[in-house]
């Protein structure tokens, strides 16, 4: 199977893009918070937990989707809003508190919601999974052959959620795809201490027959595209739900402005070597006669895009009080 | 000269009869939960529907209320009208974060951009010695939390309109119905669970309290089973010279406070009476109400009958002496109306 030069220019430009605006993210939600970090104050407030380093999982994936597939996410969404096409300056915009947001200000980093692109979040570890399961029943029910993605942590794989989620979904028999990104930790605690099985895609197994598994070793944008591109045809046609892990990597805390005194002295460092991006960049020009000019081009393009974002942001303005008051009843 | 058809139905009965015709007119209305199918419902509120829609609109699940209840908010989302059914509302404790922490807070959290048109039909209360973990109604603790209408009907007739109008409402709507109010067979088959219902499609607003007999000496207030007691004890208060009004609540969510007030500006006293914990609930939130915007109309303190802070203990006589009933109404609203 071969991936076409358009397919492999968006896994890069929407890669890079995820990448950019996470490290804008982080340091915009510094402003505010030094000499002393409080979590509530500065540009960005709240908890926020970033996705660099795990852009494959979310493209690896994406580039299959069409907007009408469905997406729900969890507390670290970023990548794969991004990757979904949810609109990046609304995206942004909400993520500052601003009315111009997606939710006018009332969701924040973990509660994205852009019926458009049917994404949706959650901050509760493994909540995500029956939804998207209901959001493929749904579409089943209406005779389409759009499909649905969870993407959950390794943590969420060990919830209740999770087998109710996939024995339903195999029972009947949805266009349901979970993505497990297994990037080591549940905040704190290592996946060795925390799951009994050595990666996830073995559970499918207990799902039943129609139930497939695949594993993503590395962190590689590449596998986990071909993975992902039998799992979504699967669901299209109808041949049922899959599980995908991914073997990632989170270069950052939990959240910011995590001590990280769990983790081994050195491991993000050894991790950085192996940063996805600028291999996937060197691939390209290896493998796939990718020049220089296009790929910058394509680096500046993504840049711009989230510039604007960011900068249509700030600009905005936070909303008026008495919206506080709004949408609790359509 | 023609006598104009009047046709009974059990509240189980009407409950169906209004799902079926949502079904109908409808396509995008489907009821997913455990031994909805054949079975009908453990308390009859999906009667005979299989037959006719079969197990792709009439889904029994798994014992997997996290798994159904979040595909139902799922489906939603995706423009279906799903209507899941909780067996009995003390097995929340699984699935509440489906239920509260999605689907109250989702159309509030996206801004309004995200509508999730479901009902979530549950069977509530005791009085049957089914004990602490299958006789709450836990009204109070679905109200406190905003984002979710919340509804428990009396009347076989408000059962069937009120469940039309759910279905119909563009919000999540907690449908409470009484187990002891649905009719069946093998229950204590009381008055109030049988009664006209109309066979054509009608709505009965939810939000509206109904004011069951109007009288001028004391605000009785009730919901479910204590409007079905209040209503024997309104004939016995009668009896004895003691002109009570009685009000149905109906809905807990939005709560028709206008009802209420209205009634105690012109009586003057107020019994609340609510098969729930007393602490923090109903009662104390119409009292608290009734403070806020009508103390200078009453003319003695409000009463509340409710449950003593206890779980539902198993023992009949036990369960007999914390419930509320009309004897105990009688009495509080005797010392009411002589303060």
């Amino acid at each position: 199977m071969t991936i076409s030069r358009k397919e492999l220019s968006w896994m890069y430009e929407t890669m890079y893009k995820s990448r950019y605006y996470e490290d804008e993210m982080e340091k915009t939600y510094t402003e505010g918070k030094t000499p002393v970090f409080n979590i509530g104050s500065g540009t960005v407030p709240g908890e926020m937990h970033l996705s660099t380093g795990q852009e494959p999982a979310a493209i690896g994936i994406s580039v299959h989707l069409r907007k009408d597939d469905i997406v729900a996410s969890p507390h670290r969404p970023h990548h794969h809003a991004i990757a979904k096409g949810v609109d990046l300056k609304r995206m942004t915009a909400e993520i500052f508190g601003k009315k111009t947001g997606l939710s006018k200000g009332k969701g924040g980093h973990m509660h994205l919601f852009d019926p458009a692109v049917h994404f949706s979040c959650s901050g509760i570890v493994g909540a995500g999974l029956p939804q998207a399961a209901g959001a493929a029943l749904a579409a089943k029910k209406k005779n389409k052959d759009s499909v649905a993605v969870a993407y959950i942590g390794e943590g969420a794989a060990n919830t209740g959620s999770f087998h109710e989620s996939l024995n339903l979904a195999s029972l009947w028999n949805l266009p349901y795809i979970v993505v497990v990104e297994n990037n080591s930790y549940g905040i704190s605690v290592p996946k060795s201490a925390s799951t009994s099985v050595a990666s996830n895609d073995l559970r499918a197994s207990a799902y039943g027959d129609n139930v497939k598994g695949y594993y993503v070793k590395d962190n590689d944008p590449i596998a986990m595209y071909h993975a992902s591109k039998e799992a979504v045809e699967r669901a299209r046609k109808g041949e049922g739900p899959s599980i995908i892990e991914i073997e990632t990597y989170r270069f950052l805390g939990h959240f910011q402005g995590d001590a990280e005194g769990y983790r081994p002295e050195g491991e993000v460092e050894e991790l950085r070597e192996k940063d996805p991006i600028p291999l996937f960049r060197d691939l390209l020009m290896k493998d796939h006669s990718f020049k220089e000019d296009e790929l910058v081009s394509l680096e500046e393009k993504a840049k711009g895009e989230v510039d604007e974002a960011y900068a249509f942001a700030r600009e905005s303005d936070y909303p008026d009080l008495e919206e506080a008051l709004d949408n609790v009843f359509i | 000269m023609e006598t104009e058809k009047k046709r009974s139905l059990t509240g189980n009965k009407a409950m169906s009869e209004a799902i079926r015709s949502e079904m109908e007119r409808d396509e995008n209305v489907f009821v997913l939960g455990e031994d909805i199918g054949e079975y009908g419902g453990i308390f009859g509120s999906t009667e005979g529907l299989i037959k006719q829609f079969g197990p792709e609109r009439i889904m029994d699940t798994p014992i997997s209320e996290t798994g159904f209840i979040g595909a139902a908010i799922g489906a939603a989302s995706e423009g279906m009208r799903p209507i899941a059914e909780l067996m009995f509302v003390d097995f929340f404790g699984v699935t509440m974060d489906q239920i509260y922490n999605h689907m109250a807070k989702i159309p509030y959290m996206s801004g309004g951009n995200v509508k999730l048109p479901m009902v979530l039909m549950t069977a509530v209360g005791g009085g049957y010695n089914d004990a602490a973990q299958h006789s709450q109604t836990l009204y109070a603790t679905f109200a406190h939390l905003p984002g979710m209408k919340v509804v428990a009907p009396t009347t076989p007739y408000d059962l069937k309109g009120m469940m039309i109008s759910a279905i119909r409402d563009d919000n999540p709507v907690v449908f409470m119905f009484h187990k002891t109010l649905q009719g069946l067979g093998w229950m204590d088959q009381l008055d109030t669970s049988i009664g006209q219902v109309p066979e054509e499609t009608y709505s009965v607003p939810l939000g509206k309290a109904k004011v069951i007999k109007e009288g001028t000496d004391v605000t009785i207030v009730g919901l479910q089973m204590t409007t079905h007691f209040g209503m024997h004890a309104v004939k016995e208060l009668e009896e004895n010279g003691i002109n009570a009004e009685l009000i149905d609540l109906r809905s807990i969510v939005p709560l028709d406070k206008e009802t209420i007030l209205r009634s105690v500006k012109k009586t003057g006293r107020l019994l609340i009476v609510d098969e729930d914990y007393k602490s923090f609930g109903i009662s104390a939130e119409i009292a608290a109400i009734v403070a806020e915007e009508g103390l200078y109309d009453l003319e003695a303190p409000i009463k509340r009958l409710a449950i003593p802070d206890v779980p539902i203990p198993y023992s009949r006589p036990l369960e007999q002496y914390i419930l509320p009933n009309a004897e105990k109404i009688v009495q509080a609203a005797t010392e009411l109306a002589n303060e």
